[in-house]
């Protein structure tokens, strides 16, 4: 069996499956649970000062897709509701009782180097293993200039990441808003700062749907609606792009990133830590399914790894940084053809209709024997469009065209309007 | 039937009764329904859709189904179908829409098309309101002879189209064989008139009942009185059993008897034999010797004489009835009835097999059912004997039923007909529908000439 083994900036856990920040870490009663499952880290729910926020009802809505629950998921909740010292008190304790296990605490207090100098402190005599500072809550908390309020402001994270590192000798992680323009100016502010560690994403400003009845954005609180924080599997595109974004920056070389964002299963966890993630962190799979789902996620990956030949995740982590490029780094020369496999292809038509309604007309429908679909090798461009509408899984593939032309980037393209004036 | 011993009612306890004839294939719940309509990958030029009689676009409803707007699935389903909530509990879906979903291919389990369209036909039924309208009045009357699905169907779409129509039925209820014929199991809860409240409530739909074409009325009458006329009276008699002993006391057309137990409202009052032989392979078939087994029959036997690919009754029908405990004996004919006391008491049957030129024949070997009531499902015939135009005429036929064109006229101008008694294609509610659909369209075109 594959060694799943997981130390970030020193924090060591067993698997690289963590808990992200969230209500299924906000207590010990949770946490235990969690590591009794087999989780191999959890982020504490965010602390902030005394006394403790308040929350509403409800917190949460939803999107469903094809009657899929729970395609992606916003809430509303603020951070812990319970007081400092409740919670410091279980930290310390299970800490003690499950010393194999990671248990980083995040906080959340106003910027004001006293305010953090004091939390640390208090945090640092539970004998956690390192703290999160939360840049990212977009709703809410956000209103009173803590979470994306600070992460949308560079010179902010630096400075608190630098107050915090003065302060505390534990590993000191970042979690970055993905409400920016572009990811790595917060990322390269936290490495600025000193921080050990960046985690992203956190949530997305959403509203997952509006009530029509009642006619006010979901979750409805007593018929009016704010903004949440989008989660869940249709975030995770999103998040895999800024994870790879930082991971091959030149200036964050080197910043270790644990990755959070609509991880469900260890094929997803795989592809974060293939950009460069260390433990990813995960919660909207877990409050949808339970804590067991992480049974699935280290047997999955490690026989995944075994049949890789994979010893340890550092093996391949990061193994798909160097092939994420720019679309200016892309072969122009490469030709890829639809082949459709007229044993598989059940004759439902959605290539054909996708194609020729939408794309390059280049499925033909035959009138005779059942209306056989057939791809015009002259006009598929290889957009992939009909491979992905087919609802049969090999029925359509893309093939190469071996066309003998090398590897050409768009700079040396003859197309390129400035190689044709050179040429001219 | 008779008083006979072996003839009697009230076999079964009350709760059995109920169990039996409750709805065979009840409606979908709103999850399931939104699970099932998902399964759909919404076809480009959907091989179900060439498969409906009557043209449904399918892949839109059930699309319509999956974002919950049910009654425009309802709609885009009626508008095709007046019927379409008798089709979704008769149709036999497994050799059409269904047999040729592409999920076939994929993993031989169809997307239940039956079921999702009862799903959307029911919710129109009970909260749908009315979806159509009148057309403009046109000031043609047209009389419709037959107030069974071609005829309501062709009713339904005059009126859409203007026209007033006036139906005349022989019973002394509208419906025809969804109220008379069809297995009560498929249409409990007096789904028959519901669904005709439904289709009359458009207006401009006046029901005569109790009116016997030929004898209450005749054509010629209608051609004087009316500016088209609809012929829509299915089949008539039903086939003798023409062997020795064929019309001894106990030999009984099935589709009386099927008609009485669904004009019944206490299935307990019901009498039914010990011991019964089903002579056919359709259909009503099926559905007299499923029945009798639910009315408490002890030995139900259906002889055919050919082989369970030639019966007309589907796969899957026959699978209803073999697990309704009803014997299917194949490749049988039968050669006399026995008599005793002037009762039926034994069937005689030969057995068959193909001949060269692929006819069954009899082979010389006998076997004997005993039997306390032999049920006769043949088949019906024509009954032209009504048919007699203005002009003395009659009416053209084809292989014993009347002969139509491509737009459903007939030999005579002004004369259209359509359902069971034409061959328009598998004598199935769904194709009277469409029957219907293509005279409205028809008569239309001839009124507005």
């Amino acid at each position: 069996m594959a060694d799943l083994r997981s130390n970030f900036v020193g924090i060591k856990s067993p698997n690289p499956f963590w808990l992200a920040s969230a209500p299924p870490t906000d207590k010990a009663y949770n946490v235990v649970r969690a590591y009794e499952a087999g989780w191999g880290g959890v982020v504490w729910k965010t602390l902030g000062e005394d006394p403790p926020i308040a929350n509403v009802s409800s917190r949460y809505g939803a999107v469903s897709y094809n009657n899929q629950q729970i395609a992606g998921l916003s809430n509303i909740e603020l951070i812990t509701d319970r007081p400092l010292q409740v919670n410091l008190d279980e930290i310390k304790q299970v800490k003690r009782d499950w010393p194999d296990r990671a248990l980083v605490v995040s906080l959340m207090v106003p910027c004001e180097e006293d305010n953090w100098a004091r939390i640390l402190k208090r945090v640092e005599e539970t004998e956690a293993d390192g703290v999160e500072l939360n840049f990212g809550c977009p709703h809410g908390m956000s209103e009173r200039g803590m979470g994306a309020a600070v992460g949308q402001v560079p010179e902010y994270i630096e400075m608190v990441a630098r107050w915090a590192k003065k302060h505390t000798r534990m590993p000191v992680v970042v979690k970055l808003t993905p409400n920016v323009t572009n990811i790595l100016t917060p990322a390269r502010a936290a490495k600025a700062g000193g921080a050990d560690a960046v985690s992203l994403i956190n949530t997305i400003n959403s509203i997952t749907q509006v009530d029509l009845d009642i006619m006010a954005p979901e979750p409805v609180v007593n018929g009016k609606g704010a903004h949440g924080g989008y989660c869940g599997p249709a975030v995770k595109p999103i998040a895999l792009c800024m994870v790879g974004d930082i991971s091959r920056d030149a200036e964050c070389a080197g910043l270790p990133i644990s990755g959070i964002g609509g991880v469900e299963t260890w094929r997803d966890a795989a592809e974060f830590i293939a950009l460069g993630s260390g433990p990813v962190q995960i919660c909207t799979a877990a409050m949808h399914h339970g804590f067991r789902i992480v049974e699935d996620m280290i047997d999955g990956l490690s026989n995944w790894m075994d049949q890789k030949e994979y010893a340890t995740i550092n093996a391949w982590r990061g193994a798909a940084v160097p092939n994420y490029v720019n679309w200016g780094d892309l072969d122009m020369n490469y030709e890829i053809v639809a082949r459709i496999d007229q044993d598989l292809c059940i004759k439902c038509g959605l290539c054909h209709i996708a194609c020729e309604d939408t794309s390059h007309q280049a499925i033909s429908r035959a009138q005779e024997n059942g209306g056989q679909y057939e791809v015009i090798d002259e006009e598929c461009v290889g957009c992939n469009l009909c491979m992905h509408v087919c609802p049969v899984v090999d029925c359509i593939t893309m093939e190469q065209v071996q066309n003998g032309k090398p590897y050409t980037v768009w700079a040396d393209d003859p197309r390129n309007p400035d190689n044709m004036k050179a040429a001219e | 039937m008779t008083d006979r011993a072996e003839i009697k009612a009230g076999r079964l306890a009350p709760a059995e009764y109920e169990r039996n004839f409750v709805d065979v294939k009840p409606s979908l719940t709103p999850t399931a329904a939104l699970v099932e309509a998902s399964r759909c990958h919404f076809c480009y030029d959907a091989p179900c859709v060439a498969a409906c009689p009557t043209g449904i676009d399918i892949p839109q409803f059930i699309a319509k189904i999956s974002t919950n707007n049910v009654r425009g699935a309802a709609i885009e389903i009626l508008k095709e179908n007046i019927f379409g909530g008798a089709c979704a509990r008769v149709c036999p879906t497994e050799v059409l829409c269904e047999e040729v979903c592409v999920r076939m291919d994929q993993e031989a389990q169809p997307v239940q098309i039956g079921r999702l369209q009862r799903y959307a036909t029911d919710f129109m039924m009970t909260e749908g309101g009315q979806p159509f309208k009148r057309g403009e009045p046109t000031k043609s009357k047209v009389a419709i002879v037959g107030a069974g699905p071609a005829g309501l169907s062709c009713a339904h779409r005059l009126s859409t189209l203007g026209h007033d129509v006036v139906v005349f039925d022989a019973r002394s209820k509208a419906g025809g064989l969804n109220e008379y014929g069809i297995a009560a199991y498929k249409m409990p809860d007096n789904f028959a008139q519901k669904e005709l409240a439904f289709i009359l409530d458009i207006g401009g739909i006046e029901l005569r009942t109790g009116q016997t074409l030929g004898r209450d009325v005749s054509l010629a009458e209608l051609q004087e009185k009316y500016d088209a006329v609809f012929i829509a009276v299915g089949l008539g008699a039903a086939r003798n059993l023409a062997v020795e002993g064929g019309d001894l006391k106990g030999v009984l057309p099935a589709v009386d008897y099927i008609s009485d137990l669904r004009q019944s409202t206490n299935y307990q009052t019901l009498p039914v034999a010990d011991k019964i032989v089903v002579v056919g392979g359709g259909n009503t078939a099926i559905d007299i010797a499923a029945q009798s087994k639910c009315l408490g029959a002890e030995h139900v036997t259906i002889a055919y004489r050919r082989g369970p690919d030639e019966m007309s009754a589907t796969q899957h029908e026959q699978q209803f009835a073999q697990t309704n405990g009803v014997v299917i004996r194949h490749w049988v004919t039968p050669h006399e009835v026995i008599g005793k006391d002037g009762n039926v008491a034994a069937i005689e049957l030969e057995r068959t097999q193909l001949d060269e030129n692929g006819n069954a024949v009899g082979t010389g070997e006998y076997e004997r059912l005993d039997a306390d009531i032999i049920f006769a499902a043949m088949g019906q015939v024509m009954m032209a004997d009504a048919l007699a135009t203005r002009d003395d005429g009659i009416l053209a036929m084809i292989e014993g039923r009347i002969s139509v064109d491509e737009t459903m006229q007939t030999s005579v101008a002004g004369i259209y007909a359509g359902g069971d008694c034409v061959k328009s294609g598998q004598d199935l509610t769904v194709q009277s529908v469409q029957d219907g659909k293509i005279a409205a369209a028809s008569i239309d075109k001839f009124l507005r000439q």
